[in-house]
């Protein structure tokens, strides 16, 4: 079992009572990936959420030629795994830990259920994870701008 | 006013079109300069442009040091440069980091691309005077894993205790186990203590706002944030209005400046 105030310090669980962080924490225990462990894969049916305490997960795709490429990591106080979230509930990405890596994991099939059952809950995990989305979706627009770029050759 | 000429010494190439050139003055040289400085340099037939002073500003030889990128006719001659050969240098010019005054305090150290090269002094003085401040955060991002400046000096600096670097890149690339993201994110996970914290910015504008939109959000007030701005310089003596940011000068009043008087003016389309 995990400690509800560890909840705290991850965005989609600021929102929470602290009643509230004590039924999530239910729902979590810790786990350690040692290097190299996959914590799940591209197309595979998305399971669980994983908030990351110590090391780094990245998170990658097959491309032709390149082999798998990573295109974002993660590091503490960040959330793995957002795909159980909304439907076909598959990964989209293969998340990697390229060393170890302790982190908390949600059984995120009973935390849909007391999301859905108890809206005072659900739509503050919501916006909760909204903003991380939004945060990641901003930094991939950065990225997109190509802004170290020489302008000579833009 | 004129360029007093300075004879390259080194060459230091640091990534395919960026350059650190260690300038030694011929005669004369010209007076020490703050962190975050720049001067003009002068590429004999060519032109003159403001480059930010990339070296350690307790120095004491007059040796100048500047890293230049290959982007224009300019920079580009002076970027062909080689030992032996020599330029004109004016200077230096503007308003510093300021850094002493964040002593007792936090330091945050956000440098994208090329940005880290005026940084370069700032990151020296924390690193002699790591004592006077608690903790010291450098944040670079980079296009590629070869493109970071100073390479094996980031090396270095991050086994120095009281400095944590986070080198960050935006594309992925085969040969580099480090951080995937732009310099937003590291910043958004890192523990902050918003009001004994100064951070400094340098790179391309749109970086440096998105990263201090983090840090504002993250509980930092703007006149703790202190940001090097760019215009094309021509004097660099604040009469020639070549450079001129609304009420700023920027030759005069910047590079840098702080975030409560630049934010507003960098919300100006074509200021």
């Amino acid at each position: 079992m995990t400690s509800a105030e560890q909840f705290s310090e991850f965005a989609p669980f600021q929102r929470l009572t602290p009643t509230q962080r004590e039924a999530v924490a239910q729902l979590a225990r810790p786990v350690d990936f040692t290097a190299g462990s996959r914590l799940f894969e591209e197309g595979q049916d998305a399971v669980g959420c994983w908030l990351i305490q110590v090391g780094q997960v990245a998170l990658s795709t097959e491309v032709p030629g390149r082999g798998q490429v990573v295109v974002q990591t993660l590091g503490p106080g960040e959330v793995l795994g957002w795909s159980w979230l909304v439907p076909p509930h598959q990964w989209q990405f293969t998340a990697t830990a390229p060393g170890p890596v302790s982190a908390m994991e949600l059984d995120t099939a009973r935390l849909l259920a007391l999301a859905e059952h108890e809206p005072a809950m659900g739509y503050p995990l919501a916006l909760g994870f909204c903003e991380i989305l939004l945060t990641r979706l901003q930094s991939a627009r950065a990225r997109l701008l190509d802004l170290y770029a020489n302008p000579r050759e833009r | 006013m004129l360029p007093i000429p300075y004879r390259v010494i080194g060459r230091h190439v640091e990534t395919r079109d960026s350059v650190t050139l260690d300038l030694e003055p011929v005669r004369e040289q010209l007076p020490p300069f703050r962190p975050g400085q720049f001067t003009m340099l002068y590429a004999r037939g060519v032109g003159e442009i403001a480059i930010s002073i990339s070296g350690d500003a307790s120095r004491a030889d007059g040796i100048l040091t500047q890293t230049i990128r290959d982007v224009g006719a300019v920079s580009h001659a002076l970027h062909a440069l080689t030992p032996g050969e020599v330029l004109g240098a004016r200077g230096p010019f503007g308003t510093g980091w300021r850094f002493d005054s964040a002593y007792g305090r936090e330091v945050v150290i956000v440098a994208g691309g090329v940005g880290l090269a005026p940084l370069r002094p700032v990151l020296i003085e924390a690193i002699n005077g790591r004592a006077d401040h608690p903790r010291t955060v450098l944040i670079a991002g980079a296009r590629t894993p070869s493109e970071f400046l100073f390479r094996e000096q980031l090396d270095s600096w991050a086994s120095i205790p009281g400095l944590e670097v986070v080198l960050t890149i935006d594309q992925p690339a085969q040969d580099w186990a480090g951080p995937v993201g732009f310099v937003t994110e590291p910043l958004s996970r890192l523990q902050l203590r918003p009001g004994s914290t100064t951070a400094f910015l340098c790179g391309p504008e749109p970086m440096m706002r998105f990263s201090a939109a983090v840090l504002i959000g993250r509980g930092m007030a703007e006149k703790d944030i202190r940001i090097s701005v760019e215009r094309n310089m021509k004097c660099g003596v604040g009469l020639c209005g070549h450079c001129q940011l609304g009420p700023l000068l920027v030759c005069r009043d910047g590079p840098v400046v702080d975030y409560a008087l630049a934010r507003p003016l960098l919300a100006v389309r074509e200021l």
